[in-house]
């Protein structure tokens, strides 16, 4: 699916990134904690989260990620919306809550991001 | 092996506001250099996480990168306290941050092992009392 698709499957605001909703996304995470999406994300990718500082744009910029979804209407700082401009990283809020995005978004055809799993020392 | 780059970034402790801007910088110099996006984002990633542990956890440091056309090298060292159980750190799970930390999204007890994941070669050497010193090195050819 495009980030249009899913700004009209989550009934989503555009806060930057206007001109490259025609993205395609084939993948998504959900996550407020950063240390864990920058453990397990792989590929560029879509992020739900409710983490407005600044740090979730330090990650997604890391991880060249596409899209920043805000759940729970959340709505970033000025100053944070200017740097994912800069960023070129799509920014849209959502008054659903994460879970409900999620999914809406597996609904809707996304898919979570494929996690690789080292071969633990007892076996598992 | 010549050096195609030398920068050193000097990291504050608890200086959570400018937390990254090494790391974005970092990551700036070596698309310029024309480094694979696959290898970019293996050190873009375990470069943020070592400067968010010299944040975190150090009393202060240097981060220093250096690129030879066979490799991207990070080197963190910091000014102490040094870490009484390296084992225990490199841990997945396993975390001593902070409620800022915390706060921020971090501290999730996945910094070491991850950076120890993205590179290709990763050392670690600590004292208590004098501090912490990491190699990471990034294969390039």
């Amino acid at each position: 699916m495009t980030i249009a698709d899913m700004v009209d499957v989550l009934h989503a605001r555009v806060l930057r990134g206007e001109d490259r909703l025609n993205t395609r996304v084939h993948t998504a995470c959900c996550s407020d904690l950063m240390s864990d999406v920058l453990a397990f994300v792989n590929e560029k990718t879509v992020l739900i989260t409710g983490l407005t500082n600044p740090h979730v744009l330090r990650t997604a910029d890391m991880l060249d990620l596409k899209c920043l979804v805000y759940a729970r209407g959340k709505v970033p700082g000025e100053e944070i919306l200017e740097q994912a401009e800069e960023q070129g990283l799509v920014v849209i809020t959502t008054r659903e809550t994460a879970f409900t995005a999620c999914g809406l978004l597996y609904a809707a055809g996304l898919r979570g991001v494929p996690i690789e799993w080292p071969e633990s020392e007892d076996g598992q | 092996m010549s050096a195609l780059l030398h920068e050193e970034y000097p990291v504050e402790s608890g200086d959570y506001d400018r937390a990254g801007e090494a790391s974005a910088d970092i990551k700036r110099k070596l698309k310029q250099l024309g480094v694979p996006a696959a290898v970019l984002r293996r050190v873009s990633v375990a470069s943020y996480e070592v400067e968010l542990n010299l944040v975190i956890h150090s009393d202060g440091g240097t981060l220093t990168l250096e690129v030879s056309p066979e490799a991207v090298r990070l080197i963190s060292a910091d000014r102490g306290p040094g870490i009484p159980d390296v084992e225990l750190a490199m841990r997945e799970g396993w975390s001593t941050a902070n409620e800022t930390a915390r706060s921020l999204g971090f501290g999730a007890g996945m910094g070491l092992p991850n950076m120890k994941r993205n590179a290709d070669d990763f050392d670690i050497v600590s004292a208590v009392g004098e501090g912490t010193t990491i190699r990471m090195g990034f294969r390039l050819s």
